[in-house]
């Protein structure tokens, strides 16, 4: 499935957060969107999500609008979401939280949906026995990967990952990165991920576009950031500031 | 700023305010007779906001019902009329402390808490989450909890009720002499059908009222722990205030 911001616009009150923002994730490739704080990754995916309404534009996915706040537009049912924080209900097991899309929105009964929640928690190398465990129990890495199992577990053709490895080790990092890019390949999902850490896109990416002041700087492919195409683009991904 | 502009400003937002609370009220019960329905999440509430709530309406009731029936025999008394303290006492409660004094004490336990749940789910993005996994936050967390709010809000002031004329009963027979059986005959005979109607249709607007000022403030909390405590504060607060202001309503309409 193909995501495609046409012209987007967002304003939060006098501030312009997306200015006639332009943009493609093509079906079946990795699109990573990296950019300095408050440039409008998070709010790009939102958009693409529905949960922000642009002011002007639209955002399509295989040509048709998104619609904002929708729940029952076929489209979410085709859509993944990793949140930075993970976004787990406190209140619910990590077995229910996987599953919840299946009970609640699909009315699976409880017994295949609790297998699925195992099938997706196998995917992402959690053990069986955090099923039954609360999100407060879990450290950050099992949290990250119940997030993820949530997000694949009703198989789909479109993911979205929010800095997906903030907060976590190196090694940990490096293991959510490595579980991301298998379920995209495993998938054949189209997905657009949002990070600050370097090692992550180039494990998950495809493509890369770099967002400055709520327009793209730059996109291309993975291959061709580091060649430094754009001076600005290059100094972002070496991590070098432009002090002297 | 001038004088003249904060107050036109104050007034503005006061206006803004209620016309979002009437929108979000309005979104509230068009989903409310809208399918999916999240029974399991009704059942939750009803147990959590009238069970749990039970302990504080009873104590609250029981000394409201006494201090009621020491207050109504002083001040008859000055008129020798000690003997319409049953009267007074059950008439009192059931059409008026009763509703209020319960409602007053839930809307501290509850609408801070749904305030604080559900600002607390926003600041983490968990109401986020639900839109991408098909579920209207609305059906999931608002419409159960101001469902359960209007059901258990009747049927916590029925004890809060029995148990402040219990309150009204043990001091006036313990303290203030009063003939048990003829207490028990005068507080039933006073009262009428519609007293007891009244102030159950009271309970039930109360209790609409205060899952909601705590489901409006959590849902649209700001600003992360800060902002999760203001809007505990701000559910509580305008809770207690509508409950006044629709009781002074309500009073004058069933008189």
């Amino acid at each position: 499935m193909k995501i495609a911001w046409k012209d987007v616009t967002v304003r939060f009150g006098p501030q312009i957060v997306l200015d006639h923002f332009s943009l493609e994730a093509h079906e079946g490739r990795s699109l990573v969107i990296i950019g300095g704080s408050g440039a409008g990754k998070s709010v790009t995916i939102k958009t693409a999500l529905g949960l922000i309404k642009p002011g002007s534009g639209k955002v399509e996915i295989d040509g048709r609008a998104v619609k904002h706040n929708r729940e029952d537009d076929p489209g979410v049912a085709q859509v993944g979401m990793l949140f930075q924080s993970g976004a787990l209900f406190d209140s619910l097991p990590v077995w229910k939280n996987v599953a919840f899309r299946l009970l609640h929105a699909e009315h699976m009964n409880a017994d295949e949906a609790r297998e699925r929640a195992m099938e997706a928690l196998d995917q992402v190398d959690l053990d069986r026995d955090t099923a039954d465990k609360r999100p407060n129990s879990l450290s950050g890495g099992m949290l990250k990967r119940a997030a993820l199992a949530r997000a694949i577990v009703g198989r789909p053709k479109i993911l979205f990952f929010d800095e997906p490895t903030t907060g976590l080790d190196p090694v940990t990092a490096d293991v959510i990165n490595k579980l991301i890019r298998r379920q995209v390949k495993h998938f054949n999902a189209t997905a657009v991920s949002i990070t600050h850490d370097m090692a992550s896109m180039r494990t998950i990416a495809d493509d890369v576009a770099m967002i400055k002041e709520g327009a793209v700087l730059w996109r291309g492919p993975l291959s061709n950031v580091e060649s430094c195409e754009n001076p600005e683009v290059c100094r972002f991904v070496r991590g070098e500031s432009d002090d002297a | 700023m001038n004088p003249v502009r904060a107050l036109g400003a104050g007034v503005l937002a006061l206006l803004q305010s209620i016309g979002a609370v009437t929108v979000f009220a309005l979104e509230t019960l068009y989903a409310a007779v809208r399918p999916p329905f999240f029974g399991g999440q009704l059942l939750q509430q009803l147990f959590r906001l009238g069970f749990l709530s039970l302990p504080v309406v009873g104590l609250t009731a029981l000394f409201t019902g006494a201090a009621l029936a020491l207050n109504i025999y002083t001040g008859g008394s000055r008129f020798n009329a000690e003997s319409f303290v049953p009267n007074i006492v059950s008439l009192g409660i059931v059409r008026e402390l009763g509703p209020v004094i319960a409602a007053l004490m839930v809307s501290g336990r509850v609408s801070s808490g749904i305030a604080a749940e559900i600002g607390a789910m926003r600041a983490t993005e968990q109401i986020d989450a639900l839109h991408t996994l098909a579920t209207d936050p609305m059906r999931y967390l608002i419409v159960p909890r101001v469902i359960a709010g209007v059901i258990v809000l009747p049927l916590l002031v029925i004890v809060a009720n029995l148990i402040g004329i219990l309150g009204g009963f043990a001091v006036s027979v313990q303290t203030l002499d009063f003939d048990p059986s003829v207490y028990i005959k005068n507080t039933i005979d006073i009262l009428e059908r519609w007293d007891v109607l009244s102030g159950l249709i009271k309970a039930a607007v109360f209790g609409f009222l205060l899952t909601l000022m705590g489901c409006y403030h959590g849902y649209n909390a700001e600003g992360g722990a800060q902002g999760v405590g203001q809007a505990a504060t701000n559910a509580v607060v305008s809770a207690a205030v509508l409950i006044f202001a629709a009781n002074f309503l309500l009073t004058s309409l069933f008189v």
